[in-house]
């Protein structure tokens, strides 16, 4: 008898849960806050100052939303989750989405029911060298040690490539980018795997970053994006498009320099209706006909955002490469604005 | 008989002691070169203190204090002629964002339209020592101050949360409510009916008059703070506050916990050992799991409970269970004289605990309970791994920065020598506490 109350309680709850994740829009609009879930510190994608503002690549994204939403960039509380806490912080509804450099993959689309709303950063899996090592190519590093982090992507990518070009590594494991940093320049491991973003961000930290290579090998696909629950398709669609807004901004030419200028009203019919001076794309999302016009004033469109916080002007010197939009050889493509 | 005499008739003068014997020589003497094996061994450990003295000096004493970046640090070493991997400190971050380190995201004013609050943490602080001062070393303050130890638990969530100030004073008044209730029922129906209807009244108190009685005060006369979201709190602030927190309140439970294990009564005792050994069952970390994602999935929508909170919760069921443990090896100690006695004296359960008991009790455990608090006070640095932001997880946001990537020593640096300070003290308070219980007079 008392199991089958507490059985009730929870399916009454679990129903609730139901009801009310059917309208995060309406919430964050109530709220007057956006709660975006970024990381707890990722160089160039997600970091607060010493004052505690955050900044970053991620964090963009972040703003974007609560600007296109809210109609103020500041309106967001930035709720830091691990690696570990960042899927249930998303399902049990802490945050309203996610954009934590987040790998789309099969099973967490599916399996853990989640919504990637498209790409913000195609990453892969390089590695690192010192030059003094001679190494030119992945495939020669039979019987390296290799510092890798446990429990990710990494570690499966890796074993993987070995096993697939028939040669051998010793795999000297570590917990954090930090750790690894250390054991590398220590002369612990002659190699050092992760992300190539993040290999770039920590070879730009040694003292003599010319000292080391990046092989030119991309041993996996890491599609990093922004996602939200399943289920919510306005919400969803929201984020989504906000997304394709900045992206689609910097096909058009739209910056946060002249988006003043071109809101008043444009030549270009696709610009016109991105801005909100033509048709109601806002009013079919449910927020306001200028929701575009703000999101990209938060922070510019998708290649201000990159070159301000990982670009090649920034310490991190990320080159487009992937990321660039169609017309220039990237995977960069929105759909249209129509 | 002959004058001549064999025994000395008068004392010789006491001589000063050899000078091989005394002073730094002697001393050096006896403990450093008292044989051959002795003296190379302090040879060898001397140069090896030196060596790592110097090591670690020249690399800590650099003029890195003002740099703006690792880059700038490097620089500024580059032109004292040092190079390398381990060429010098950076100590500019730790000029930079040792307040983070201290408060976290703590308002500190350079929002707009915002004040810098960190007094107020660092008020909390400073009461709690003058709050603890009567508890700690009653002989040596005046006795009146009991009070403001006593007002404490509610003015320590005021101060760091903010919000109105009749929220503590209506909480603080359950227990007046319960006080109250007891009294009116002792003198109607007994101890027994007296103890269970104060409760009852207190609870209910809480449950439903507390928070519109807080609400109508609050309209009527509206005092209070700025309030503060518990996602800004981090740093040594948080680490303290848990800390504070668990320890303050895991004594008291934990006492009620070894009693309760120790009892007659069948059912009080299951649930005591079942509780504890169930928590004692499980790691720290798996509880902090618990409170961060499960019960966000059990609780109904919107019920907005507080992260800090359930942290708090978490970090005290598991000091107390240890702590009742540390307690029952006290009780434990006790000769069975000791009950006896209490009992031929006709003194009644809690009199006995309160006067015989307790007293011999706690002293004997002060070892345990000491270690119990120092290391509940280190596993506050756990919550990293559910993104709060203690001193250990903001290194990792400090080092995201990239004018501060690829800084490690330095920080965990700064933060072990706080950590060992807090630890240290607490070590040494209770090294005073067991010289000043000392009753077996040697």
């Amino acid at each position: 008898m008392k199991k089958s109350v507490f059985l009730g309680a929870l399916t009454v709850a679990g129903l609730a849960a139901g009801a009310a994740a059917a309208g995060t829009l309406d919430d964050v609009k109530a709220r007057g806050k956006l709660n975006c879930g970024v990381t707890t510190g990722l160089v160039g994608f997600a970091a607060p100052d010493a004052n505690g503002n955050w900044d970053g690549f991620d964090v963009g994204v972040c703003r974007a939303v609560a600007a296109a939403v809210l109609g103020d960039a500041q309106a967001v509380e930035f709720v830091p989750t691990t690696g570990k806490t960042r899927f249930t912080a998303l399902a049990s509804g802490e945050i309203d989405m996610l954009a934590r450099n987040t790998t789309w993959t099969f099973s967490r689309d599916v399996d853990l029911k989640f919504e990637f709303v498209g790409v913000n950063y195609y990453d892969g899996q390089g590695f690192m060298v010192p030059k003094e090592l001679g190494v030119s190519s992945a495939k020669e590093l039979d019987g390296a040690t290799v510092c890798i982090q446990t429990g990710t992507t990494t570690e499966l990518n890796l074993a993987d490539f070995f096993r697939a070009n028939n040669i051998s590594y010793e795999p000297v494991p570590i917990e954090t980018n930090a750790e690894a940093q250390q054991q590398y320049l220590a002369g612990a491991c002659d190699v050092y795997t992760t992300d190539a973003s993040g290999l770039a961000a920590t070879r730009a930290t040694f003292e003599a970053p010319g000292d080391h290579v990046v092989l030119p090998e991309i041993i996996s696909k890491e599609p990093l994006g922004p996602l939200v629950r399943h289920g919510d398709h306005e919400w969803g669609d929201v984020v989504r498009w906000t997304l394709n807004a900045l992206i689609s901004a910097e096909e058009l030419g739209v910056t946060s320099a002249n988006i003043a200028e071109l809101a008043a009203g444009t030549d270009v019919p696709e610009t016109n209706r991105l801005l909100g001076t033509e048709g109601t794309l806002g009013e079919m999302l449910g927020l306001e006909a200028d929701w575009a016009v703000k999101a990209i004033a938060a922070g510019g469109n998708y290649g201000e955002l990159f070159e301000k916080n990982i670009g090649e002007a920034t310490p991190i010197a990320l080159s487009r490469g992937l990321n660039a939009s169609y017309k220039d050889g990237g995977l960069l493509y929105s759909p249209p604005f129509r | 008989m002959s004058d001549v005499s064999f025994v000395r008739t008068e004392m010789l003068p006491e001589q000063d002691p050899p000078a091989s014997s005394v002073g730094v020589v002697g001393w050096m003497r006896e403990n450093l070169f008292s044989g051959v094996w002795n003296s190379i061994l302090t040879v060898i450990s001397g140069v090896f203190i030196f060596y790592t003295l110097y090591g670690l000096l020249s690399w800590a004493m650099v003029p890195t204090w003002a740099a703006g970046s690792l880059n700038e640090c490097r620089e500024i070493l580059h032109n004292m002629g040092r190079e390398g991997h381990l060429a010098g400190a950076c100590w500019g971050v730790i000029s930079e964002r040792w307040e983070q380190l201290m408060f976290g995201f703590y308002p500190n004013g350079s929002e707009e339209g915002t004040a810098d609050l960190r007094w107020r943490p660092v008020l909390a602080f400073v009461l709690l020592i003058v709050a603890l001062a009567p508890v700690l070393f009653a002989d040596k303050v005046p006795g009146k101050l009991i009070y403001l130890s006593m007002a404490y638990p509610f003015l320590l969530p005021f101060l760091l949360w903010g919000g109105s100030i009749w929220s503590p004073i209506a909480v603080a008044a359950g227990f007046g409510v319960g006080y109250a209730a007891y009294r009116v029922i002792d003198g109607v129906a007994g101890s027994l009916a007296a103890v269970i209807g104060s409760v009852v009244a207190a609870i209910l108190w809480w449950l439903f008059l507390a928070s519109p009685v807080a609400g109508l005060l609050a309209d009527i006369i509206p005092l209070g703070l700025e309030p503060v979201e518990s996602r800004k709190f981090g740093g040594f602030m948080l680490s303290i506050t848990i800390g504070v927190v668990a320890i303050g309140l895991s004594l008291p439970i934990g006492i009620v916990l070894a009693l309760g294990r120790q009892s007659d009564l069948m059912i009080v005792k299951s649930l005591c050992v079942g509780f504890i050994e169930f928590i004692r069952g499980v790691p720290l970390i798996t509880l902090l799991f618990v409170a961060s994602t499960l019960l966000n999935i059990f609780m109904p929508p919107g019920t907005d409970f507080d992260i800090i909170m359930r942290v708090f919760i978490m970090v005290t069921l598991f000091a107390s269970a240890y702590m009742a443990e540390v307690i029952r090896g006290g009780l434990a100690a006790l000769p069975k004289g000791q009950y006896e006695g209490a009992d031929s004296l006709g003194l009644n359960y809690w009199q006995a605990q309160r006067l015989i008991i307790m007293p011999q009790a706690l002293k004997i455990s002060i070892p345990g309970i000491v270690s119990t608090f120092i290391g509940v006070f280190k596993d506050t640095t756990l919550v990293s791994v559910i993104g709060l932001f203690d001193p250990l997880n903001l290194t990792n946001a400090i080092r995201a920065d990239s004018n501060w990537n690829g800084i490690v020593w330095e920080l965990y640096g700064f933060i072990a020598v706080l950590f060992f300070i807090f630890c240290f003290s607490m070590s040494r308070y209770s090294m005073y506490l067991e010289r000043k219980l000392r009753t077996d007079h040697h």
